[in-house]
């Protein structure tokens, strides 16, 4: 008994980091749940084309607002279209919204936070107001006049989502990198003259990873929703192509006869937001070092 | 206190003057000659120049800023394109209706988030706590617009209990005013409660392991008086400075709120504007939302201090 413990004892510690965040992760269920619906999302988006049964454009007018049936599963909208299909189709717009976002948010937040971090004092003050002062507009509103600014698409709704979410991860590299530089092992890597670009990708970036990778789990659930807030006012993906949003916002016509067209797509969001919320939970916790 | 008020507004300066470089700068994003995107339809040469000479695009950039800012500083946002008035009366008409969904958003969010937070601490581990932490993740996952449409399709189309949409002044007809803003209302508040609920509860649990706490406990006090009259009061301190900092995020969400019941307020104001391409109103509301958040933020660094003794110090 006592060997074994020793030996897992010494598994564990051999274990990388990411592995023992994932181990750590499949414990929680819920992040786990949250997990498998992510993934079964993104199946559902990359092989749309496959697993819809109609084509998502293709209107039916004899079969107009039909409700849910065996041949249409989730009913037909104001055009006869299948809005399982749609649904399934919708997924594209809304993952890609969060990733691409997210991702765009990343590229720029994480070079300025690194900079504002370990750049002199004045850098710092300049991106920290600038930072201040993008986190100053609310969240929607801005991303609502950048998107009125730049045009309604797809395109530019990530854009706008994108920008606006850049300071959150400018704010969060500045914190994580004032609080990882002062450690003996950057110390170290500046007394063996490791130039201050390396050090920052080389030493500082990996360790501040973990928190980044949370928030970019939480922020993809808020573009998700972005991204439908918007195309729900008409300034994200635009008609014929399907969009939760915008799927929403025609529902909101026919309520009276025709509820089933605001039930699904609006599960839709609210799965995909839930799923990513867990999962950033589920994260937070198995990345914490103060779980080990 | 005075030199942290002080030093408190010196830091806004530099804040503000980011905040108006930033929505300025939102019109050199307009693709191609703004003036023919703020002119829409309008393709009159006449009526071209007009537009550069009153918004200056034949300037130079630094200049167009200049005369912006020194605008707004005198309280010129602009003038609607569409309704030819000006932007700052348009904003002063609209701002109460979403003040009053805002405030109302926050009491039933306070009601609703804190004793909900309460409750989950106090039944920690139980089947409460986990219903409690169900529904606040729920609360945070629901988009309001969807929230919005499934509880008119609820209370206006099939029970009738109230209308779908429109707004009355509360000045006109309480009751009816009431009536018509309690469900947008709720939606508005909803994510935030869940907010509130996740805080408080955490701030409660940090109350009730604390010394004070067992100090209380140890007098032989009722657990009633420990956790509402010791705990609780300590716990809501950041609550309520939240509570303050969340009217700004409110101010985004009545957006969609108002959209989805037809409520003409802020919100509503600037989708209408995006739509007709009515660019000072954009800019003039995003401004407007910015500074009121900003000086909330302000008020309530002010209130912690205020409440916190060993801040004031």
């Amino acid at each position: 008994m006592a060997v074994s413990d020793a030996l897992l004892s010494v598994e564990l510690r051999d274990e990388s980091p990411g592995a023992r965040a994932w181990r750590r992760l499949l414990k929680r269920k819920s992040a786990v749940l949250g997990l498998v619906i992510i993934v079964l999302l993104v199946v559902l988006a990359i092989f749309a084309p496959l697993i819809a049964p109609f084509d998502p454009t293709q209107q039916t007018w004899t079969a107009v607002r039909k409700p849910p049936s065996l041949q249409h599963w989730f009913g037909t909208d104001e055009s006869g279209r299948d809005l399982l299909s749609r649904v399934i189709f919708g997924a594209r717009a809304s993952l890609l919204a969060g990733v691409v976002s997210v991702s765009i948010a990343l590229g720029l937040g994480v070079p300025i936070g690194l900079l504002a971090g370990y750049g002199g004092k004045l850098t710092d003050m300049l991106i920290s107001r600038i930072t201040d002062a993008m986190l100053a507009c609310p969240f929607l509103i801005l991303a609502i006049a950048l998107a009125a600014f730049l045009g309604p698409s797809l395109q530019n709704a990530m854009i706008a989502i994108g920008v606006t979410a850049t300071p959150i991860f400018v704010r969060l590299t500045r914190g994580q990198v004032m609080a990882v530089k002062v450690e003996d092992y950057v110390e170290a890597a500046r007394a063996v003259g490791n130039p201050p670009v390396r050090i920052a990708v080389k030493h500082i970036l990996p360790n501040i990873l973990p928190a980044l990778i949370v928030q970019a789990t939480i922020s993809i659930a808020t573009a998700v929703i972005a991204e439908a807030s918007l195309s729900f006012l008409g300034l994200g993906q635009q008609p014929p192509a399907p969009s939760w949003g915008s799927m929403l916002n025609t529902a909101q016509r026919f309520l009276t006869n025709a509820p089933w067209m605001a039930i699904w797509p609006g599960l839709a969001i609210f799965l995909a937001v839930l799923s990513f919320n867990i999962l950033g939970d589920g994260l937070r916790d198995a990345l914490d070092p103060k779980e080990r | 206190m005075l030199p942290f008020l002080g030093k408190r507004l010196l830091q806004l300066v530099p804040t503000l003057f980011f905040v108006s470089v930033i929505i300025f700068g939102l019109q050199q994003l307009l693709p191609g000659d703004p003036a023919l995107a703020m002119a829409g339809e309008e393709r009159d040469p006449a009526v071209l120049e007009q537009i550069r000479k009153q918004y200056r695009l034949d300037q130079p950039i630094y200049l167009q800023y200049a005369y912006w800012v020194g605008g707004v500083l005198c309280g010129d946002l602009g003038e609607s394109m569409r309704l030819k008035e000006p932007v700052l009366t348009l904003i002063a008409q609209k701002f109460p209706v979403t003040l009053q969904l805002a405030l109302m958003a926050i009491v039933i969010s306070l009601l609703i988030g804190v004793t909900a937070g309460v409750i989950s601490a106090v039944k920690k581990d139980t089947s409460i706590d986990y219903a409690v932490n169900l529904v606040a993740l729920w609360g945070i996952s629901t988009p309001n617009f969807w929230l919005g449409i499934m509880l008119i399709f609820l209370f206006a189309v099939n029970l009738g209990w109230l209308p779908a949409s429109g707004y009355v002044s509360p000045f006109e007809d309480f009751w009816l005013s009431l009536q018509t803003t309690i469900l947008p209302a709720f939606v508005l508040g909803n994510s935030f409660a869940a907010v509130l609920m996740r805080h408080t509860r955490s701030a409660m649990l940090q109350a009730m392991g604390s010394d004070y706490v067992r100090t209380a406990r140890a007098k032989g006090l009722a657990e009633r008086i420990v956790v509402l009259k010791h705990a609780m009061r300590n716990a809501l301190t950041p609550v309520i400075t939240l509570g303050a900092l969340e009217l700004g995020t409110l101010l985004s969400g009545a957006v969609l709120t108002e959209q989805v019941f037809s409520i003409p307020g802020f919100g509503k104001l600037i989708v209408d504007s995006v739509f007709n391409r009515d660019y000072a109103v954009v800019q003039g509301v995003t401004l407007i939302t910015a500074t009121t958040y900003i000086l909330l933020n302000l008020l309530a660094d002010i209130a912690y201090v205020l409440v916190n003794p060993r801040l004031r110090s």
